[in-house]
C-alpha cells in the first residue's frame, strides 16, 4: 500500500519508487536484528485444569507452560538438542549412569537460585512417580545425586539408552522448584495453576474462558533475551472466529491447526498472513486404523493386508488433509531421520488384491454382497480423524467389509478402546514423541493391562514383536538401537498389528509480523524467547 | 405482598430440582468413560497406575450406591465440592460465569421480546397487508437461519470488514476499564451475541404477538370499544395489545430457562465465558459436581423467572389476581 501510493506521486521516478517499494517491503521480512518490545497475541488452544508441564507432559499444558517452566534441553533443527538448563550431559559406559551439568547463573522467578537440587527433586518427586510419560521413560531412576550445586548424576536401575533419555528431555524434564513443592501435595499445589519457572516469560494472569497473559522475565538467563513484552492467550473456541481474528489482528498466530484446513488457502491469499507448515516434526501425529484382533476375521493378516490394500492414503492425504499430509509407510515418520527406514513392506492401492486376498482369507462375498461386517470408532478430537473414519468406511465398502460407524466423545471412545475393547476398527492419532520407545512400541508391546491409554489394547501379542521392543529398550549402542528400530518398522510392517496411514503434523497460521515462527521442532511447545515483532 | 405465593413455588421446585439432579446422575453414570478417561483423552498418555491413581482421587472407585449418596448428601447441604475439570471450588466456577450468561440471556430475551411485541402488534394490526408479509417473512427466515451461522456473518462484517464491534469475547484484554468505559465496553462485546441471539428467537414472538393481536380484534370487546367511538391509538393501545401481552409474558417465562442452556453455540462463536460453554465441558469432562451445581443454578433462575412472570400476570390480567385472591384467602 504504502509502495503504491509512492509510486504514484514519483512516477517521473520509477527507478527511485521501486527500490524504495524493495526497502519499505524488504523492512519487516529482512530485518534481522530482533527488536524488544510488544504484545504478541495467540489464540489460545484448550485451557488445561494443570498447567504442570513435569506432571502433565502434553502440547496443551507446553503451549502456555514452556514459556514459564524450562526443560534440561529442548530439540534444534541443526544440533538436534539444544542446552536449556543442561549445558552439557554424559552417559556412562554401563549405561546406569548420565550426569548433567547444569547452567550457572539461573534463578527462579521468584529470586531463588536455581541448583542441582531442583533438578533432583524434580526427577524423583514428580517426573518418575506423577508424570504421564515420565512414570515410564523413568521407570528404573533409582536417585539422582547432587555433588555439587551444578551437578545432576541420575542413576538408573537397569542400563537404560542415553539416546532415548536424550530424545525424551524436551518433552519430559521440565524443572520445578523445589523450594515451592518440597513437603506440599505436589498434585495439588497452587503452582500447578500459576507457574514458577525460571522461563523466559513469568505467570500473569488467568481469567478462565477469556485470556492467559505471561509478562517478560527481566532477569532470563539468555543475554537480551527475551524480546516480547508479554504473551496473551485468547480463549476463541470457535474455528471461524478465530480466522476472522486472525484477519482484524485481533490475535496474530493460530498454533496446532485451529483454523480449518479448508480456510488455509484463503487465509494464506491475504496480505500479511501466512500459513507455516513446519515447527512441529518433533511432535509428528499418525492417522491409524486400530484393529482389535479378538475378533477373528481381523486376527487374520490376510484381511489386514487386505484392508491396507482397499485404503487409499494419497486420497486421504489429499482429501481429508489438503495435501497437509505424507502417507506413511509405518510407526515411525519421515521428519524422523535417525529412525526412519523405507525399506519396508509397502502395500499399494488396489482394490482387487485387497479382495483376492479376503477371499483367500476365506471371507467370500454373501448374497448381499458384504464379507462381513465391522463396527469402526473415529476417534473425536480432531476433524481428521472423524473425516478419515468416513473415508475408510467407504473404502472397505467397497471390497466388501460392510462398516458402521460409532461416534462417542473423547472421554467415551478413551473407555470403549482402550479399557472395554468394544470395538472392531478405530480411527487413532498416536504421537510421534522424538524416539520410539516414548509413545510408539507401546503401541505394538503385548500384554499391557487394560486402561493404558493409547497403547495396544488391540489384543495383539506376538513374542517375535516384544522380544525386540525389549532388546531395543535396553540397547545401549547408538547404531545397534537405531538398527533395531529399523528392524521393528519392518516386523510391523510385515504383521500390520494395525495399519499406518497417513502422518501429518499440525499448521501454524501467523502474521507476518511475528518473526522467527517455527524456528524449532517443537517451536509452539517451546520457549518463544527469540520470537518478535516487526514493528 | 404474595408471600404463600412465593413460598409455595419455592417448596414446588425442591422435588423438581431433586428430580433432575438424580436424572443427571444417572444420566452421566449411563455415558461411555468417567472423568478419568476424559482427562486422559485431553492429556495425550498415561499408564494403568496413573488411571487408577487418579480414580481414587477422584472417588471414582466408590460403589455406585455410595457415590450416589454422597451425591446427594452434597447436593442437599447445598456442598457441591471441588469441579473435577477445573480443579477448583465449583461455586466459585459457577459464580464466575453465571452473571455472565444472566446479562446475555436477559437482554437477548427483552430485545428480542420488545422488538417481537412491537413488530407482531403491527403486523396484526395490518393484518394481510404487505408489512404483516414483511414482517412474518422477515422474522421466519432469521428463525430458521442458525444461529452460528447468523453469528459468523455478523462477525464478518461487523468486525472484518467495517470494524465497527469486536469480534468476541466479553471485554477488552488488557484495559483495565472501570466505571462508565467498562459499561461501554462491555455493552459494544454484547451488541453482536445478543443481536444474534435476539434475532433468532424473534419470530416466536412476532407470532404470538400477531396472533394474540388478532384474536382481540375479533372480540366483542374491541367492537364494543370501536362502537364507543374510542379514538383508535386508545383501541389499540388498551383493547387489543394489552391482552395480547398475556401469552408472550408466558413466552418469556418458559424461555428463560430454555434459553440459560440454548446459549451453547452463541457463546462459542463469540468466545463468551457463559453457563453454556461451561456446562458443555462439565459433560464432556464429565465432572459431576460442576454439572449439578449448574443444574441447580439453573433450576434456581427458570423457578424466579416464574414467579416474576406470575405476577407481572397478576398486574396485566385482573382476572388472574382476583382469582389468586380467593385462593389464598380461602387457603
Amino acid at each position: 500500500m504504502t509502495a503504491n501510493t509512492f509510486r504514484r506521486r514519483t512516477s517521473g521516478h520509477l527507478v527511485a519508487a521501486v527500490s524504495a517499494a524493495i526497502v519499505a517491503m524488504a523492512a519487516p521480512l529482512g530485518a534481522e536484528t530482533p527488536v524488544r518490545g510488544g504484545t504478541l497475541t495467540v489464540a489460545a488452544d484448550t485451557e488445561p485444569r494443570n498447567l504442570n508441564p513435569a506432571i502433565v507432559a502434553s502440547n496443551g499444558v507446553f503451549y502456555v507452560s514452556s514459556k514459564i517452566v524450562e526443560p534440561l534441553a529442548e530439540m534444534d533443527y541443526e544440533t538436534g538438542l539444544r542446552p536449556v538448563l543442561a549445558t552439557g550431559w554424559e552417559g556412562s559406559a554401563d549405561g546406569r549412569t548420565i550426569t548433567f551439568t547444569l547452567r550457572e547463573g539461573v534463578t527462579w522467578h521468584d529470586g531463588t537460585p536455581f541448583t542441582s537440587a531442583d533438578v533432583s527433586f524434580s526427577a524423583m518427586e514428580v517426573w518418575k512417580p506423577l508424570q504421564n510419560l515420565g512414570r515410564t521413560i523413568f521407570a528404573d531412576l533409582e536417585a539422582v545425586e547432587t555433588p555439587d550445586a551444578k551437578t545432576a548424576v541420575f542413576r538408573f536401575a537397569r542400563p537404560t539408552p542415553l539416546q532415548l533419555i536424550e530424545n525424551a528431555l524436551p518433552a519430559v524434564s521440565a524443572v520445578l522448584p523445589k523450594h515451592l513443592y518440597e513437603g506440599t501435595n505436589i498434585a495439588e499445589n497452587p503452582a500447578n495453576a500459576a507457574p514458577v519457572g525460571t522461563g523466559p516469560f513469568v505467570w500473569g494472569e488467568y481469567r478462565p474462558g477469556e485470556f492467559y497473559r505471561l509478562e517478560r522475565n527481566p532477569n532470563y538467563w539468555a543475554e537480551g533475551q527475551p524480546y516480547l513484552d508479554s504473551i496473551v492467550y485468547r480463549v476463541l473456541p470457535d474455528a471461524g472466529a478465530k480466522a476472522a481474528a486472525l484477519e482484524t489482528g485481533d490475535i496474530q498466530l493460530t498454533a496446532f491447526s485451529a483454523v480449518p484446513l479448508t480456510d488455509m488457502a484463503r487465509l494464506d491469499a491475504i496480505d500479511g498472513i501466512s500459513v507455516i507448515p513446519g515447527g512441529y516434526e518433533g511432535i509428528t501425529y499418525h492417522i491409524t486404523v486400530e484393529i482389535n484382533h479378538r475378533r477373528a476375521e481381523l486376527a487374520n493378516p490376510l484381511v489386514r493386508k487386505a484392508m491396507r490394500h482397499a485404503i487409499d492414503t494419497a486420497f486421504i492425504k489429499d482429501v481429508v488433509f489438503l495435501g497437509y499430509a505424507t502417507p506413511s509407510t509405518g510407526p515411525i515418520p519421515a521428519t524422523a531421520a535417525d529412525f526412519y527406514t523405507d525399506d519396508v513392506t509397502t502395500y499399494a492401492f488396489d482394490p482387487a488384491r485387497a479382495e483376492q486376498l479376503l477371499d483367500e482369507a476365506g471371507y467370500p462375498r454373501g448374497a448381499d454382497g458384504n464379507r462381513f461386517s465391522l463396527r469402526l470408532r473415529p476417534a473425536p478430537w480432531f476433524a481428521m480423524t472423524r473425516d478419515t473414519g468416513d473415508y475408510v468406511r467407504q473404502a472397505l465398502q467397497q471390497v466388501g467389509i460392510a462398516v458402521e460407524i460409532v461416534t462417542a466423545d473423547p472421554g467415551g471412545h478413551i473407555r470403549a478402546v482402550y479399557t472395554d475393547h468394544d470395538f472392531d476398527l478405530a480411527i487413532g492419532s498416536p504421537v510421534w514423541r522424538n524416539d520410539p520407545a516414548i509413545s510408539t512400541t507401546i503401541l505394538f508391546q503385548g500384554g499391557l493391562p487394560a486402561g493404558v491409554p493409547f497403547s495396544n489394547q488391540y489384543g495383539y501379542d506376538d513374542a517375535a514383536m516384544n522380544d525386540l521392543i525389549a532388546r531395543a529398550a535396553a540397547e545401549l549402542d547408538r547404531d545397534a538401537r537405531i538398527a533395531l528400530y529399523r528392524e521393528f518398522q519392518q516386523k510391523v510392517a510385515e504383521d500390520l498389528p494395525i495399519l499406518n496411514l497417513v502422518d501429518f503434523t499440525f499448521i501454524t497460521v501467523a502474521r507476518d509480523e511475528v518473526q522467527n515462527v517455527a524456528n524449532n521442532p517443537r517451536w509452539a511447545t517451546a520457549s518463544w524467547a527469540d520470537t518478535w515483532i516487526a514493528q | 405482598m404474595p408471600w404463600r405465593f412465593l413460598g409455595r413455588r419455592l417448596r414446588q421446585a425442591v422435588p423438581v430440582l431433586l428430580l433432575v439432579a438424580v436424572g443427571v446422575f444417572f444420566l452421566l453414570e449411563m455415558a461411555e468413560g468417567d472423568a478419568v478417561d476424559a482427562y486422559l483423552a485431553a492429556t495425550g498418555a498415561g499408564d494403568a497406575g496413573l488411571a487408577a491413581q487418579l480414580r481414587e482421587d477422584y472417588g471414582l472407585t466408590d460403589s455406585l450406591a455410595t457415590r450416589f449418596a454422597t451425591y446427594v448428601v452434597r447436593l442437599v447441604t447445598l456442598d457441591f465440592g471441588q469441579s473435577v475439570a477445573f480443579s477448583r471450588p465449583v461455586t466459585e466456577v459457577v459464580a464466575s460465569r453465571l452473571p455472565v450468561t444472566l446479562l446475555l440471556m436477559g437482554s437477548a430475551l427483552c430485545l428480542s421480546a420488545a422488538l417481537g411485541v412491537i413488530l407482531g402488534g403491527i403486523a396484526g394490526w395490518r393484518r394481510g397487508g404487505p408489512t404483516d408479509t414483511a414482517i412474518t417473512v422477515s422474522a421466519l427466515v432469521l428463525n430458521a437461519m442458525p444461529g452460528f451461522w447468523l453469528g459468523l456473518l455478523g462477525i464478518i462484517l461487523f468486525a472484518v470488514k467495517l470494524r465497527w464491534l469486536p469480534l468476541g469475547g466479553i471485554g477488552t484484554i488488557g484495559a483495565d476499564l472501570t466505571g462508565l468505559a467498562a459499561i461501554v465496553d462491555t455493552a459494544r462485546h454484547l451488541v453482536l451475541p445478543v443481536t444474534t441471539l435476539a434475532l433468532t428467537y424473534l419470530a416466536l414472538y412476532v407470532r404470538l404477538m400477531r396472533a394474540a393481536m388478532i384474536a382481540a380484534g375479533d372480540s366483542g370487546w374491541a367492537l364494543a370499544a370501536r362502537a364507543r367511538g374510542l379514538p383508535v391509538r386508545r383501541i389499540v393501545m388498551r383493547h387489543l395489545a394489552r391482552p395480547a401481552l398475556l401469552p408472550v409474558v408466558t413466552m418469556i417465562g418458559l424461555q428463560a430457562g430454555a434459553m440459560l442452556g440454548g446459549s451453547v453455540v452463541i457463546e462459542t462463536v463469540f468466545a463468551i465465558p457463559g453457563l453454556g460453554r461451561l456446562s458443555y465441558e462439565a459433560v464432556t469432562q464429565r465432572d459431576l459436581p460442576l454439572l449439578a451445581a449448574i443444574l441447580l443454578a439453573g433450576t434456581v433462575v427458570v423457578v424466579l423467572a416464574n414467579i416474576v412472570v406470575d405476577l407481572a400476570y397478576r398486574r396485566l390480567d385482573p382476572r388472574v389476581a382476583d382469582a389468586a385472591e380467593r385462593a389464598e384467602g380461602s387457603a
